[in-house]
């Protein structure tokens, strides 16, 4: 703490000229965080798999092998981050440069073969491609890539790479054609192809079926976030760090000597350890970070234990029980009694009827500074909550129903209600009593 | 008769005539004496000695074992021998069911019924040894006498190899230990020399037409073993059908230097046998001593075209092999004489050099078949020596135009012969007949001829060219021995042969075969788990066939391929079937190989009328369509084609096994022949895995490949490795270890305690089922107990969601929050074990 505030004084005096420098942190580190697939950034703990996608792609553009691998890992572990850094370092390569033809394909956006096809053909600027569009129909079009691709040979074709995203969505499309068609490419001598899906199923090759199994040459390449949570520190501070090039340098080489201050702040450990049992993608830390970030002033250059902290309460906060806090104090009975049902009955759906037979029981019995609210102030209420989505109706509300017997499920937890009401600002007492328990009165 | 003559063999009875049958003037004999006047040695050969008979082929006699000795009325000498037949006399599409190599010294006891045990006694060369042998027995080291001696392990009976029963195994053993006695008292030894043989067929031929007893067939002794033996075998018919010698072309082929690759030695030497053909057979026409004209050819017979440079070292040599050469006159023999009918069945082609081709192999395509269909054989095998000569460009203008005339003459000789005159013109580069533009189409695919351009709607790109751009830099050669074997361990490596398929396709290849010869329609339903080669079995059918039809041994035929995966529609097959028909007309034999390869999910349509048409079209009257029909399941028709669907598949049904670890072990072996790659433990590891999973070979293959790259990771410096077994295992575990046990382990602590409570509360309610809400309770427990701040709703249903994206969880539309249903993906053991080894 204490390295950190005397930085924040010295700070102080520089405050004009650093706000320049303020705004290029801002910059710098808030497109490190919310591009955090593109090749600028940096890979952490996949080397090996770095090592083996490169090498792969390497072989099929300089040998003309034809190979199938899959990228899997969960969300946020960087799959793309490895497939872009990759491509980034091939197209360093002279032998390579130009010797590799693309086609990126996205399952959200290739949503069945057809659509794939045209956006495969397109991409490769085949002869039936007339500006950007594609003429002929499925059946031609696949006849004539397939074409293409069958007159081509090992040694005098130009590689094509195909990059699945969402790999798993291609599954889906009818008898994985699209997929049998690339595989059987990729395990015959036409064309060289190499086919990369990028999915974060595990079960990914359950789905495949069989015949497209057996083309697919098995090669799967895992990312697993497997790092422990020393190198989750150093993470931290990389990615917090400004790079050298950053032009003011002074406020550089303050900038980073606190964030290697922070990094070692007990209070920032903790922090991190806690977010880190939460999950490990990097994309959690970005937005923590993110958070934290955009309290950096010019009266506040520099980061500080408080604002993580701060940043980390904040990106922890249930969201329903945010939603309570807004409620009315008729609203919070409500959600009470339906606690209660939840507890007499086991958590069987209720109406809005027994509902409100509680609430009058509590108003009857207990409640001293709460007025008894007409029948149809509370089934307003009680729409409110439904139009918040505190509760949730069992089946479609119907015309014939009547509304006040249709059966609903509270979408809360007890503890996050007794939570919400710590919180809640002046609450009465004796609706705090009947919340801790519905037998109070007696 | 063989005293009349001055000939250098006598053949004389050993001992007294052991008996002798009055009727039939015939008196048996123990034994009979050759004897050689030049060399004047003597050679005893009795009764189960076995014995080199002079076949068609120089440097292939037959192998057979004497069973009888007798003289005729006529006072011929006459021989009954039990024969064995040489692999190379077995037709090359069925030596794949031996399934091991052949050595040159093995033969087979021939079961074949139809050949005549009856031959001539003057055709025996000499003895020989054949030793039996037990199938799993190493061949032993040889010493001395490798040409003499044999070995005979299995039976053939035409269809199929048997092991040798007992009983002949004994009798095999009996006859060679009395064999071994008689030779050392008898001390005889043979010329080393052997004889030409003559054709045993023409032979016949000759004496019906020319008096054969006047006949000197001469024989001549050879020594370039570089020659090729089909050469030979076309000289000696050549010689029989002229009734002449041409010693020419003998000189001629000697002057190809050996260095010569052999298809163009082939080649020359056809042309060189069909040269002198047609310039000797005029001025020697009617010589009646052959000798004669062979001990003056080096003056008199040597014509002028010969291009010959060293002609002075070659009459040399070539007179100092006469000096050995032994002439002595043949018998017809009467083996042959019941065969003269099968010359009609010229069409009828028998199994002939699809497969090794005659590129590859030292060894010349002689089945016993064609013992007795010598001429369309040997007319064959010069069509098609020819058309590579061809290829090669090797002739010159003279030379061509000698071919040209010795053509006509050929044409004259085998007029029955329909297929040469086509073949000839061929050769003569008048690739305008009719057959070569079939040629043409059946090689270029149909989209060629569909882009033609044609102006019309801008909607259709019909007069673009599919093309994939060209590479830019040219592709690295492979540097390595690992990256040489990962070339060839490429799935899409094309193998010369396919090992262990032998079976599968002598049958695909026998069905499509006698539908074409018969010209009706048929279909076959081929059925296999994928990777076992059913697609790749079918298109070798189709490449030997299909140069069958080229060689003109089956008549020409169309092959359309329809691949059910590569269809958008089930009708498209329709349109790939018209493309092809387009080309030509349909007077051809179509032949349609049909890959069902999603069974049925894409040409299956409701009224299953795609698959009805086609199944439907071989059984029309005059269809020439035959179906072979590829899918996964065996039981397709019954399950879901309709009956009148299934009923016109027909019953010829095959399935191709899963392989076993063996072929699997055979198969990576034979792809990494000459590389020195792989440990033989480590290769045989990665077969019996793939085995005991799913005998897919792709599979294995793949395996074997990333092994290598591992290997040259691991490797890091410039020595040479091998792929040792810890390469392969770490390569297995890759690709066959479960993900989920390591996904688990590498989770983040929080997703841990989830997936603890999910069993936790599993074990509770006994049903395998929770919402989230119930595994909340859990969870906010076991982080009690272990000291940990309890995490939020929110951050359990986002760990929830996490944990479902990587489908360790089935988890429900997440609507419905907290009553969200939760299931696990993997069973609650390998959750425990996953958790256990923290």
């Amino acid at each position: 703490m204490k390295p950190s505030a005397m930085s924040k004084r010295k700070l102080k005096e520089s405050s004009a000229e650093s706000a320049e420098s303020i705004s290029q942190v801002q910059k710098i580190l808030r497109e490190r965080f919310c591009h955090h697939f593109c090749a600028a950034g940096k890979l952490f703990g996949m080397e090996q798999q770095y090592r083996h996608l490169l090498e792969l792609l390497r072989r099929t553009t300089v040998h003309g092998e034809s190979n199938s691998a899959l990228v899997i890992g969960p969300r946020g572990s960087g799959k793309t981050a490895l497939l872009n850094h990759v491509l980034k370092d091939l197209r360093e390569m002279t032998q390579v440069r130009e010797n590799l033809l693309e086609v990126h394909l996205n399952g959200l956006l290739q949503t069945n073969d057809k659509v794939a096809l045209k956006e495969i053909t397109r991409q490769l600027q085949l002869e039936n491609v007339v500006g950007d569009k594609v003429f002929g129909s499925f059946a031609e079009n696949l006849a004539f890539l397939l074409e293409a691709l069958r007159k081509g040979n090992r040694t005098s074709s130009c590689p094509i790479l195909f990059v699945l995203d969402e790999f798993d969505l291609f599954v889906h499309h009818k008898n994985q054609s699209l997929l049998y068609n690339l595989f059987d490419i990729s395990q015959s001598a036409q064309t060289p192809v190499t086919v990369i899906g990028l999915t974060c199923r595990q079960d990914i090759l359950e789905l495949l079926e069989k015949r497209v199994k057996s083309r697919f040459s098995h090669r799967q390449i895992y990312l697993m976030n497997s790092f422990d949570f020393k190198q989750y520190i150093k993470i931290f501070k990389n990615q917090l760090s400004l790079p050298a090039e950053f032009p003011d340098e002074p406020f550089a080489q303050k900038w980073n000597n606190n964030v290697q201050h922070l990094s070692e702040d007990k209070a920032v450990q903790d922090v991190l350890q806690k977010l880190f049992h939460h999950s490990k993608d990097l994309r959690s830390l970005h937005l923590l970070l993110m958070l934290a970030v955009s309290a950096v002033t010019v009266h506040h250059p520099l980061l500080t234990a408080a604002d993580l902290q701060e940043a980390s309460r904040q990106h922890s906060t249930d969201s329903k029980a945010n939603i309570v806090h807004g409620l009315s104090v008729l609203e919070i009975c409500l959600i009470i009694a339906m606690k209660h049902l939840n507890e007499v009955y086991d958590g069987e759906p209720f109406n809005f009827q027994m509902v409100y037979n509680e609430f009058q029981k509590f108003i009857q019995r207990k409640a001293h500074s709460m007025y008894n609210f007409e029948k149809p102030v509370v089934m307003k209420a009680f729409e409110h909550l439904l139009q918040l989505e505190l509760v949730q109706p069992l089946e479609r509300p119907s015309a014939r129903a009547q509304r006040e017997f249709l059966l609903l499920k509270l979408l809360l937890d007890s503890s996050q209600i007794m939570e919400a009401l710590q919180l809640y600002p002046n609450c009465p007492t004796d609706v705090k009593q009947w919340a801790a328990s519905s037998l109070s009165w007696l | 008769m063989n005293t009349r003559q001055q000939s250098k063999l006598i053949y004389s009875w050993y001992g007294k005539p052991l008996g002798s049958d009055r009727k039939l003037r015939t008196s048996h004999y123990k034994g009979i004496l050759i004897t050689s006047e030049s060399s004047k040695t003597e050679t005893c050969i009795q009764l189960g000695d076995f014995i080199l008979v002079e076949g068609v082929n120089a440097d292939q006699p037959y192998v057979a074992q004497l069973v009888d000795l007798y003289e005729d009325g006529a006072q011929h000498k006459h021989a009954v021998v039990q024969w064995f037949c040489r692999l190379e006399e077995i037709p090359q599409n069925q030596r794949k069911m031996l399934k091991r190599d052949i050595s040159a010294q093995e033969v087979f006891f021939d079961q074949v019924l139809g050949y005549d045990t009856d031959i001539a006694a003057e055709t025996i060369i000499k003895s020989i040894m054949v030793i039996p042998l037990h199938l799993g027995e190493e061949l032993p080291v040889i010493t001395l006498n490798k040409e003499q001696t044999f070995y005979v392990k299995q039976s053939w009976d035409g269809k199929c190899f048997k092991v040798l029963s007992p009983d002949t195994f004994s009798k095999l053993k009996e006859a060679n230990k009395t064999r071994g006695v008689i030779t050392n008292s008898s001390k005889a030894s043979i010329p080393s020399d052997i004889f030409t043989p003559v054709k045993k067929k023409t032979e016949s031929v000759v004496r019906s037409a020319t008096k054969p007893k006047k006949i000197d067939m001469e024989i001549e002794s050879k020594h370039s073993s570089s020659k090729s033996s089909l050469s030979k075998e076309r000289h000696s018919q050549r010689m029989a059908n002229n009734d002449i010698k041409t010693p020419t072309a003998r000189k001629k082929l000697e002057l190809n230097s050996p260095t010569r690759s052999k298809g163009r030695l082939l080649g020359y030497e056809v042309l060189g046998l069909l040269d002198d053909d047609c310039d000797a057979t005029a001025p020697l026409e009617q010589s009646a001593t052959k000798r004669k004209v062979k001990f003056t050819n080096d003056i008199l017979g040597s014509p002028p075209k010969i291009p010959c440079s060293d002609d002075k070292s070659k009459s040399t040599t070539q007179s100092a092999e006469h000096h050995q050469s032994d002439i002595m006159r043949l018998s017809p023999y009467t083996k042959v004489n019941d065969f003269s009918d099968e010359d009609k069945n010229l069409q009828e082609k028998d199994d002939v050099p699809s497969l090794g081709g005659y590129q590859s192999s030292q060894s010349p395509v002689v089945t016993p078949r064609s013992r007795r269909r010598c001429v369309q054989k040997t007319s064959a095998l010069i069509a098609e020596q020819i058309s590579m000569l061809d290829q090669e460009d090797f002739l010159s203008d003279s030379d061509s135009s000698y071919s040209l005339s010795s053509e006509e003459k050929e044409d004259d000789d085998d007029d029955d012969v329909p297929c040469t005159p086509e073949k000839k013109t061929k050769s003569n580069r008048i690739l305008s007949t009719p057959k070569s533009s079939r040629k043409s189409a059946v090689h270029t695919p149909a989209k060629t001829l569909r882009k033609t351009p044609l102006k019309g709607t801008p909607r259709t790109p019909r007069n673009a060219t599919p093309e994939i751009p060209r590479r830019i830099q040219a592709t690295q050669e492979p540097a390595s021995v690992l990256e040489e074997a990962r070339l060839r361990l490429h799935v899409s490596a094309i193998p010369e042969s396919l090992p262990c398929r032998e079976e599968e396709f002598q049958d695909i290849y026998n069905f499509v075969e006698s539908k074409l010869i018969d010209g009706t329609g048929g279909c076959m339903y081929i059925s296999g788990v994928p990777g076992t080669g059913k697609t790749a079995t079918v298109h070798e059918v189709i490449r030997c066939l299909q140069q069958a039809a080229e060689n003109d041994e089956l008549p020409p035929f169309q092959f359309v391929e329809i691949n059910g995966m590569k269809l958008t529609d089930p009708h498209q097959a329709y349109v790939q079937i018209l493309e092809v028909l387009k080309i030509r007309g349909h007077s051809f034999f179509s032949l349609i190989f049909l890959s069902l390869s999603l069974q049925l999910d894409l040409l299956w349509t409701q009224k299953q009328n795609v698959m009805y048409n086609l199944f439907d079209w071989p059984t029309q009257r005059h269809s020439k369509l035959i179906i072979l029909a590829i899918a996964n399941t065996m039981d397709l028709p019954e399950r879901i084609m309709m009956n009148r669907v299934a009923s016109r598949l027909g019953l010829t049904r095959m399935s191709f096994q899963p392989y076993t670890y063996k072929q699997l072990q055979q198969i990576v072996s034979s792809r990494l022949k000459g590389v020195k790659a792989f440990e033989e433990d480590a290769v045989q590891l990665v077969s019996r895995k793939v085995a005991a999973l799913s005998g897919d070979a792709r599979r294995c293959l793949d395996i074997c490949r990333r092994a290598t790259e591992i290997c040259e990771f691991a490797r890091q410096k410039r020595a040479p490795e091998m792929v040792r077994m810890a390469h392969v295992t770490e390569a297995i575990d890759e690709m066959f270890s479960s993900p989920y046990v390591n996904a688990i382990r590498n989770a983040s602590l929080h997703e841990q305690i989830f997936l603890k409570a999910i069993l936790a509360e599993f074990r509770r309610a006994g049903v395998e089922e929770a919402t989230v809400q119930q595994i909340y309770h859990h969870h906010v427990a076991l982080c009690r107990m272990e000291g940990l701040q309890s995490p939020t709703v929110s951050e359990t249903m986002a760990i929830c969601s996490r944990l479902g994206a990587c489908r360790l969880l089935l988890v429900e539309a997440s609507s419905k929050y907290l009553h969200m249903r939760v299931r696990l993906n993997l069973s609650q053991d390998d959750v425990m074990y996953a958790l256990r080894e923290e």
